[in-house]
């Protein structure tokens, strides 16, 4: 490289240059690096307080206690999920910010995670993931787009005013008797609060019979001040869009849904004796939410907690890979008349693959390292499940009564993981080198 | 892609206002190609929302009555800012040992920054520009502990510090320092390959030492690669968890104020919120001032 390409003798002179250069960092690398690796390696054969040999009995052990078996599948769950989902979003998103003029502010607000503590990005999470989709952001989201698609009962929490009506898992039910001159039903509700009125409700209407059909009214059995129950009051309210069936026995003679001063009419009916039912999912209870911070989904939760924190990092290298490709073969492809997906599978996806696999292998490291953001994100009694090698490594070795043996060899298991993954490196450090 | 990508240079046969390779487009191509457009634009937007949010959602619950944590969600807060104090900072900075522990993250994270860039610099000057037997080696073994987990040290450091003597600070400083060298070496060693040899040359045929061509050449060219790696690391120690947890002591940097309060959420989420913003806050102004570096910085760091 340089022009000092001189002979044997030079080049010994030049070690000790090299030496008083390099000197201090190889020391300091070989002393806490080097050295406690190795003297890992050897503890990891020896007892919790390193005086016996006890052979590989700390390799059977790790597969042997239920908590670093744990460990291990919850490893084994980040190396095969997390690299795969956040280099894939990382793809999509840096195509799809190529065709934005903001992609800058994008790249940046993805990015922002990664400068944050990953112990401070777990406890945002934590506090993200509350059960109770009143406190929660993610439940509380969902909640939001799930009552989009199908509303939440309008009657949640409501109960009959009364004695005649009951509620119960099969919704409510009230007695009904249709005379000659028609029937009448009134279902009276309390527990519902004011505010929850739908804003349209109008004052609710004693039912006038009707020779041949049930009439009713479905209404908010109370107001303000004295009122007395089972009976329309002035000041009370209808409540519209309740659902009403009329039964009789098993079988559903008719229904209709309530207007705005919560008044119905089902006609068609025969004299006799009837059950007036509104349906149970009028009385829907609220949702209870996904416990991610729970036993069984905790790990998935940190993931996409993982997903959060080293997005930006995949949709960052990755763009950067995408800005540097060069840009006529796809052109060529074009004009030949290549659709966008086939040129992106065909050409840009191939010419991506170094980037992509520099990506995927970073995070799989990333994977098996996992340690703050378990902390973080899972409460003290979910970390047992949420456990993870390198978390253990530590648990095992620094608390409790320390145990150096055993810790020792999961810090070995976990370096075996990794070597795959080193051999990688330095492979593709050697093409690279190559190729200068 | 297409719009705002160069396109080939137009031929005769290729009017310059139709993009590269394209067939005439029909008004329904141009339907589907607006709606597309919205799709994604829409896409961004939505997944930018679900990034921003928890950020905005940790800031709001720390200037949030501590009370109503449990009560309902922080997004109230948007629609009655009454709900909104400052007391919880307030409450921060009149805690003694936060601000001690603001304060041992700085003396944990200069130390371990400065010593392993300098050293680096030194030992990749060597390793790029110094012509030694065993050099490319070397190099390779350097490469080799880039992966080596900071778990295989952990417990035979630890011994040897107290055998040594060290504990507390000098301990994380020293720790920090070796598990941040490969990495720094390896960045430094490729920057410094990089530069111009006649440069060096000319200095060495001028008889300057190589002391005087590292402090005067060296060191002003590899201002970009240095710069950007003094902010990795720096962000690295700043925010490390696992060392801190083995050998801090009396000085115990911010992520583990953080940890000793995880034990009561709810309750201490008065003092854990802002905290976590704190904790938050100098990565993340030193990641909007040096953008440029902070990103060369990580992308480099990605073989860690």
């Amino acid at each position: 490289m340089t022009a000092a390409t001189g002979t044997a003798k030079s080049k010994d002179k030049r070690i000790w240059l090299a030496l008083a250069f390099a000197g201090p960092a190889l020391l300091i690398m070989g002393g806490l690096v080097v050295w406690p690796a190795i003297k890992t390696v050897i503890d990891s054969f020896y007892d919790a307080a390193g005086r016996n040999f006890v052979g590989i009995d700390n390799y059977v052990d790790i597969f042997r206690f239920q908590r670093m078996q744990i460990a291990i599948r919850n490893s084994l769950i980040w190396v095969v999920v997390f690299p795969v989902v956040v280099t894939t979003v990382g793809l999509v998103l840096a195509v799809l910010s190529e065709r934005v003029k903001w992609r800058t502010a994008f790249r940046l607000i993805l990015f922002m995670p990664a400068a944050v503590a990953i112990l401070s990005s777990g406890i945002i999470w934590r506090i993200m993931y509350d059960t109770d989709p009143n406190l929660g952001s993610i439940n509380a989201v969902i909640n939001l787009s799930a009552s989009l698609v199908n509303p939440e009962g309008a009657l949640t929490g409501a109960a009959p005013s009364g004695e005649v009506a009951v509620l119960d898992d099969n919704g409510l039910m009230l007695p009904v008797e249709v005379g000659s001159d028609g029937g009448a039903a009134r279902i009276g509700l309390l527990r519902i609060l004011e505010t929850d009125l739908p804003e349209d409700a109008a004052p609710a209407i004693e039912p006038a019979l009707e020779a041949g059909s049930v009439t009713g009214v479905v209404w908010r059995d109370t107001k303000p001040g004295e009122n007395e129950q089972g009976v329309v009051e002035d000041g009370e309210f209808g409540i519209p869009e309740v659902t009403v069936q009329l039964r009789s026995g098993d079988e559903v003679v008719g229904d209709a849904v309530t207007e705005a001063d919560g008044s119905f009419v089902i006609s068609g009916v025969e004299p006799g004796t009837y059950q007036a039912v509104v349906p149970p999912d009028e009385f829907g209870e609220p949702w209870p939410g996904i416990a991610w911070l729970g036993p069984d989904l905790i790990t998935l939760g940190a993931v996409i907690a993982g997903v959060w924190i080293w997005g930006g990092f995949a949709l960052l290298v990755i763009a950067s890979g995408l800005a540097a490709l060069p840009r006529e073969l796809q052109e060529a492809a074009r004009v030949d008349g290549a659709t966008e997906l086939q040129v992106f599978r065909r050409i840009t996806l191939p010419l991506l693959a170094p980037v992509l696999g520099v990506v995927f292998v970073t995070l799989t490291i990333n994977a098996l390292k996992m340690f703050d953001l378990i902390i973080g994100i899972a409460p003290g009694s979910v970390q047992d499940d949420a456990n993870v090698i390198a978390l253990e490594m530590w648990r095992t070795a620094f608390t409790g009564l320390g145990n150096r043996g055993l810790g020792s060899a999961i810090a070995v298991f976990l370096f075996v993981l990794i070597i795959p993954v080193m051999a990688f490196n330095i492979r593709r450090f050697r093409l690279e080198e190559e190729r200068r | 892609m297409t719009a705002e990508t160069p396109t080939l240079t137009p031929t005769a046969s290729q009017p310059l206002d139709l993009p590269a390779g394209s067939r005439p487009i029909t008004p329904m191509q141009k339907v589907i190609h607006f709606l597309s457009r919205g799709i994604v634009q829409f896409v961004m937007v939505v997944v930018a929302l679900f990034w921003l949010m928890p950020i905005a959602g940790l800031l709001i619950t720390s200037i949030r009555d501590p009370q109503l944590y449990g009560v309902s969600g922080w997004w109230n807060a948007i629609t009655a800012p009454s709900q909104l104090t400052l007391e919880n900072y307030a409450n921060l900075i009149g805690d003694a040992s936060l601000i001690e522990s603001v304060l041992a993250t700085f003396y944990i994270a200069i130390p371990a920054t400065v010593l392993p860039v300098f050293l680096a610099a030194m030992a990749g000057y060597a390793l790029a520009l110094i012509d030694f037997k065993g050099r490319d080696a070397l190099f390779l073994v350097v490469i080799g502990m880039l992966v080596v987990p900071l778990q295989m040290a952990l417990i035979p450091a630890f011994t040897l510090f107290r055998t040594l003597g060290l504990s507390g600070l000098p301990s994380i400083w020293l720790f920090h320092t070796a598990f941040g060298l490969p990495l720094a070496i390896f960045l430094m060693r490729n920057y410094f390959a990089g530069l111009p040899p006649s440069l060096i040359e000319a200095a060495r045929i001028d008889g300057a030492s190589e002391w005087t061509i590292f402090r005067k050449i060296i060191l002003p060219l590899g201002y970009p690669a240095i710069a950007a790696l003094t902010i990795f690391q720096f962000t690295w120690a700043w925010n490390d968890l696992l060392v801190a947890l083995v050998f801090a002591t009396d000085q115990q940097p911010i992520t583990l104020f953080l940890r000793d309060r995880l034990g009561e959420f709810s309750s201490g989420i008065g003092v854990i919120s802002p905290g976590v913003f704190l904790s938050a806050i100098v990565p993340l102004i030193i990641f909007f001032a040096f953008q440029k570096y902070f990103e060369a910085g990580l992308l480099g760091g990605s073989v860690k």
